[in-house]
């Protein structure tokens, strides 16, 4: 897995899947694409303008908590959005991220030392996320090898479709 | 490892029983924290989950599903369609169900189809819907899960879980009057937060639940999703045989957390010092008593959803509403859970009540709790709903506003137009 490093953006707690990919753009597309030109809208209706290929998502606690929608880590992720770094995830948005390759760092103590625009270096390997901005690094939560297997494979349908049943 | 012995264990948690006797390979006993994978009973996706299942599946190079007769999808989110759009979603489904013969409900809410025809204790359900956790209401190990889960489960019928820690909640005392299982809810979350059981399975004991019909377990079920749970239990008891009984259903096994398994965390609720609660604008955690919020204008009243859409929660609101009107300019939208909940309170009079007093009965569908159709809210509109999430634009305009409620909370607001507690009219 490679070093990831991009520019912030940050969001507060409990950001939730309605505010990220609404219920009614969701409910007529499975095209990432055209779910990513809404994604954050609720929150922030220009960000889907504002983000460009390899921006890295900061938040707080319980992030992408609310409906099981895929959508949510799709929309993110078609956007351009490299990772997502967060205090910590709603269970069923971290397990859709995982699955659909979308790189999700649970990360304690970074929301409130972070700001939008800050530059963060993230090594997926080693679970660590540098702000290059502001000269401080934090240490991840480390994830259960499988996931990081899944991960690796860059989502489900690879780790499937590579060993057709899950092993550990 | 022998299955009778791990049930009848003293140590163990009703998650890590039912996670260990459902191992796809059950050699050894898990314990919470462990990762487990584990053989599914059943698998359902809804209209805004499964288009992407399918997709998905065939993108995983899957020709056949592992067993139709454990998947379940239901076409409810938005029903019948709104859009060309989304009926060409709907269509992908039927096409897709009837190649590989699976079952496709068209027009009941998925949580209510699974606890009417589906759903026995000792069950591993996985549903591609956050609400799943609904079942364990009657004794099931269930819980949500995203899209391409569910296309890996179609195909192998095996899914990963990491076993739960297990948070009890326990309800001393009964109830008073006006005082639901949805208050109960709102409560706890507003006590311990969105993200107060994350991860974890929340088991609801004592002895205020002999009182709770089933749909008021599902309820407390359902909503224990709100605070991030991974699954939720109610202890099998008589209520639950009875359940089966009327319906004609067998237990798999019957699962209870031993009397020295390892709680996490404990909370006691005392029921008679209850009263009605909401979660105001515009999270599920930002919970207050009615009696706080008392005469907040309204422009929609809500009564429906997997939460209180079931035929006692329309009960409660045409004893509330029997001979009364809905304020003039408010209006009053009921959706029954299902077909079998719609018929029951035709056949019972209940409609005629709503219906006298001015409300829109709709079909089954989960529409207005998801703002697609059948009362999508305009504007800075504010609404009380019986549903169970009021994030902002949940239900329509990203600047109108929810609060939840119990249907009895919905009903009395619908008369005044106002938020109003509703032993005002018990």
């Amino acid at each position: 897995m490679s070093v990831i490093r991009g520019r912030a953006w940050k969001f507060g707690d409990n950001i939730d899947t309605d505010v990220i990919i609404p219920f009614k753009y969701k409910a007529r597309t499975i095209d990432p694409q055209e779910l990513a030109q809404h994604v954050m809208e609720g929150i922030d209706p220009d960000f889907p303008k504002k983000v460009r290929p390899g921006d890295v998502i900061v938040a707080g606690r319980n992030f992408g908590c609310g409906s099981s929608r895929e959508q949510a880590p799709l929309a993110i992720k078609a956007a351009g959005i490299a990772a997502v770094v967060a205090e910590s995830f709603a269970r069923i948005f971290f397990r859709n991220a995982i699955n659909i390759g979308l790189p999700v760092l649970e990360v304690k103590g970074i929301s409130g030392k972070t700001d939008s625009g800050d530059v963060l270096e993230i090594d997926l390997q080693q679970g660590l996320v540098r702000n290059l901005s502001k000269g401080s690094s934090f240490k991840a939560v480390p994830m259960p090898d499988m996931l990081v297997e899944i991960l690796k494979e860059g989502g489900l349908v690879d780790y499937i479709k590579k060993r057709r049943a899950y092993t550990h | 490892m022998n299955v009778e012995e791990v049930l009848d264990s003293e140590e163990l948690t009703f998650a890590e029983k039912i996670l260990t006797i459902k191992q796809v390979e059950p050699k050894s006993v898990k314990r919470a924290g462990e990762i487990v994978i584990v053989s599914v009973d059943l698998a359902a996706g809804q209209d805004g989950t499964a288009p992407l299942a399918i997709k998905v599946f065939e993108e995983m190079g899957g020709e056949r599903v592992w067993d139709s007769s454990k998947i379940l999808f239901v076409i409810d989110h938005t029903y019948p369609s709104s859009s060309a759009e989304i009926s060409n979603l709907h269509k992908l489904m039927r096409s897709f169900a009837r190649r590989q013969g699976i079952r496709v409900v068209e027009g009941d809410i998925i949580h209510q189809v699974i606890l009417e025809e589906y759903v026995v204790p000792g069950m591993l359900i996985v549903g591609a819907d956050s609400h799943t956790t609904t079942h364990g209401a009657v004794g099931a190990f269930a819980t949500g899960i995203g899209s391409t889960e569910l296309a890996a489960v179609m195909l192998e019928g095996k899914i990963w879980l990491k076993v739960p820690s297990t948070m009890q909640v326990r309800l001393e005392g009964s109830l008073p009057k006006g005082v639901y299982a949805k208050d109960v809810a709102l409560h706890v979350i507003g006590e311990i937060g969105a993200d107060g059981a994350n991860y974890k399975s929340i088991e609801w004991t004592g002895e205020a639940l002999s009182k709770f019909s089933v749909a008021s377990r599902a309820t407390l079920c359902n909503m224990s999703m709100e605070a991030g749970a991974k699954n939720a239990v109610v202890e099998h008891d008589a209520v639950t045989e009875e359940y089966l009984k009327e319906l004609g259903r067998h237990s798999m096994a019957i699962v209870r957390s031993g009397r020295k398994a390892e709680v996490e965390d404990e909370l006691r609720l005392e029921c008679p010092g209850l009263e009605p609660m909401v979660a105001a604008p515009s999270r599920v955690d930002n919970v207050k008593s009615v009696r706080e919020v008392e005469g907040t204008p309204i422009d929609q009243a809500f009564i429906g959803s997997c939460t209180n859409g079931r035929l006692e929660d329309l009960i409660e609101a045409a004893k509330i509403l029997r001979g009364r009107k809905v304020k003039e300019g408010v209006r009053l939208i009921v959706t029954p859970a299902s077909r079998k909940v719609y018929l029951d309170a035709l056949k019972l009079g209940i409609l005629e009540i709503l219906l006298k007093a001015g409300a829109v009965v709709t079909n089954p569908t989960c529409g207005a709790c998801v703002g697609t159709h059948l009362g999508v809210l305009g504007e800075g509109e504010i609404a009380i709903s019986s549903s169970n999430r009021n994030f902002v634009g949940r239900m329509g305009h990203p600047s109108s506003k929810v609060y939840l409620a119990s249907p009895a909370t919905v009903a009395a607001s619908a008369i005044r137009g106002v938020i109003t507690d509703p032993r005002d009219f018990l």
